[in-house]
């Protein structure tokens, strides 16, 4: 009961924030100066008028405001000015598979790779195994993904030829983004990670259990690692925002078509739908993660729920 | 006022500071005191070297001098001898002066973006843990909900104003003053970093408002202003630092992306994420345009990280028992 509460009121507050996202966008969208209509061709004066009028931009922002509200609640996330033809809708459903690929894949390995080394680090802490993971670590949060992303690309690429560069269809370079990506997150977790457990770990439920003769390993995976992942689940609403982010940078290096490829052209065309819509994806994105980690958070550890 | 402590007091009992305690802990932090150093070094390296008469303009382009391979020296068209310490980049522009004035251009934003943040954030945070109550709950709800935004979107659209901007004019005679339209970036970001400092402003008033020691101090007979300047400010003070010092290399890593996405500072100006953005188009012909920039850049982050670990060790209370 007490649990279902919490869900529900952080559900309500997952939509409060995301009509916020919604709002702030597109004011900031259409406040930028500058206009969708500025072409290098010079179009006529008359013309660009025509034009906003058929756009509706003649209207004052409040009421073009409540038009694009009454349109995104049918669903309608109106044409695209940068891909002529097209609309959001279909410009998202094409670049949206390739984006979360990459990020589905990144943050699979990041996961797959960071636990357990987080794990393996703090059973040995203070080792000389615990100080070269953790340099190593170190090291790579700071090279930063595009730096490791042209390299990878020059490496397995170029010179050994194992994927293609750049071009989507059929292509493996996506890959090679998702390493790029999984990489980067995998030193965030493993420090993460490695903090954690050191916490619990020290913590006298575990001295018991020493005591009492349990097996290291089973001390390890049974008792300290549920309460030693708790940080790491809560980092994933970040992670994705992060992953949002930083696939921005990887779908340029390696050429891949996704939505934040998509997203930046936009923005500096003020291609103002496809700014809103493409924002509207990564906020409903960002915001079911935060709400599937509380989730988790509640199940992981009943404390989150009486804390709220 | 603060009065001037009698001098009886100070000869009986020789106290140690907060700060002075942990200038000792972090001395004996060999890791963390190298990174001090160097990131120190880099910062005067990249604003005092530039002065120095011999060192080349970053933008003087040498078209018979493209591609010349690092510490070489050419005679250029007009008969000027030109040492490359670095090489030159295909327009034959200096890469190492180019790292220079890029670094200026990096660690500049990386600053004065933190400092934006650290402003807004810590009166921000303390206004709302002081207050308490309602308005701390509505104020922190704020907090939750822009922390929901995603940040980097929101700097990339502001980016996009940057370069559209130059006509406004307090926009120009702000570009005069600072030579160029940097200063929108720092603000853009900064504008958007403050939220964790916030928390933890909050968290750090929130919890010292109630413990023993603040009661222990007034009990003493301490005046308003020192239990605030001696006792509360320096304990919010060691997180508020320690953070600040994880948000320089985070902010320069965002200006770094927006660099290499192109919008971030424009060419012919250089900050490292463009250098390692130019590099990265020319990797295959000429790998080191690459690697200078992206180690100098790595290196930096990689000191400064190193450096906020050894002042979080340094200045928390929980660590000086051992």
């Amino acid at each position: 009961m007490e649990t279902a509460r919490f869900l529900l009121s952080r559900f309500a507050q997952s939509l409060l924030a995301l009509f916020c996202i919604i709002t702030l966008t597109f004011f900031l969208a259409r406040l930028a100066p500058g206009g969708p209509f500025l072409d290098e061709k010079k179009i006529p004066e008359h013309l660009v008028e025509q034009m906003k009028r058929n756009y509706g931009f003649d209207k004052p922002l409040p009421v073009q405001y409540a038009m694009y509200l009454g349109r995104l609640v049918k669903g309608d996330l109106g044409p695209s000015f940068g891909n002529k033809g097209f609309t959001v809708y279909e410009v998202i459903a094409e670049s949206f598979p390739v984006s979360a690929m990459l990020g589905a894949c990144g943050l699979f390995l990041a996961l797959a790779l960071g636990i357990p080394i987080g794990v393996f680090a703090a059973a040995r802490r203070n080792t000389i195994v615990d100080y070269a993971l953790m340099s190593l670590v170190t090291l790579g949060i700071c090279v930063p993904t595009f730096v490791v992303g042209p390299l990878l690309g020059e490496m397995f690429a170029l010179k050994l030829g194992w994927f293609d560069v750049a071009l989507w269809e059929n292509s493996s370079a996506w890959i090679l983004g998702s390493v790029t990506l999984g990489l980067y997150y995998s030193t965030y977790i493993a420090r993460l990670t490695r903090g954690s457990m050191i916490e619990v770990l020290s913590q006298d439920f575990i001295r018991t259990a020493k005591a009492k003769g349990v097996p290291p390993l089973a001390i390890l995976f049974k008792h300290a690692f549920r309460g030693g992942i708790t940080p790491v689940v809560a980092f994933l609403g970040p992670a994705i925002a992060g992953l949002i982010g930083g696939s921005f940078v990887v779908e340029s290096v390696f050429g891949l078509p996704g939505l934040g490829q998509h997203f930046i052209k936009a923005a500096t065309n003020r291609d103002y739908w496809l700014i809103n819509g493409t924002v509207t994806v990564f906020a409903v994105l960002i915001l079911t993660m935060n709400f599937l980690v509380d989730v988790l958070q509640a199940w992981l550890d009943p404390r989150t729920r009486a804390n709220r | 006022m603060l009065s001037p402590a009698p001098a009886k007091s100070t000869t009986i009992e020789k106290g140690s500071s907060l700060g002075r305690d942990a200038w000792l802990r972090l001395k004996k932090n060999h890791l963390a005191m190298a990174s001090l150093w160097f990131t120190i070094l880099i910062i005067l390296v990249s604003f005092l070297l530039p002065l120095v008469p011999g060192i080349p303009d970053p933008n003087t382009t040498h078209p018979d001098l493209q591609s010349m391979p690092a510490f070489s020296s050419a005679t250029s068209m007009d008969g000027k001898e030109v040492y490359y310490l670095l090489g030159s980049d295909p327009l034959g522009r200096d890469v190492f002066s180019r790292i220079l004035y890029g670094g200026r251009v990096s660690l500049s934003v990386g600053f004065l973006a933190t400092f934006v943040s650290l402003t807004i954030g810590v009166i921000y945070g303390a206004v709302s843990g002081y207050l308490g109550g309602r308005i701390d709950a509505v104020m922190m709800r704020i907090v939750d909900i822009l922390y929901a935004l995603p940040f980097m979107i929101i700097v990339i659209i502001l980016s996009t104003y940057v370069a559209e901007m130059g006509d406004w004019k307090p926009v120009r005679f702000l570009n005069e003053l600072f030579g160029n339209s940097l200063w929108l970036l720092f603000l853009c970001i900064g504008a958007v970093e403050w939220l964790t400092m916030a928390r933890i402003v909050r968290g750090q008033v929130r919890s010292l408002k109630g413990q023993e020691f603040i009661d222990a101090a007034r009990s003493l007979g301490l005046s308003q202003s020192r239990i605030i300047f001696r006792h509360l400010i320096p304990n919010t003070l060691g997180p508020v630092i320690v953070y600040t010092t994880l948000t320089v290399p985070a902010v320069m890593r965002l200006e770094a992306i927006l660099s290499f996405l192109g919008l971030g500072v424009q060419p012919p100006d250089a900050s490292w994420g463009s250098l390692i953005k130019e590099g990265a188009d020319l990797m295959a012909s000429d790998p080191g345009l690459l690697i200078y920039p992206a180690v100098v850049f790595g290196l930096t982050l990689f000191c400064l990280n190193f450096l906020g670990d050894g002042l979080r060790d340094a200045l928390d209370p929980k660590s000086s028992k051992d």
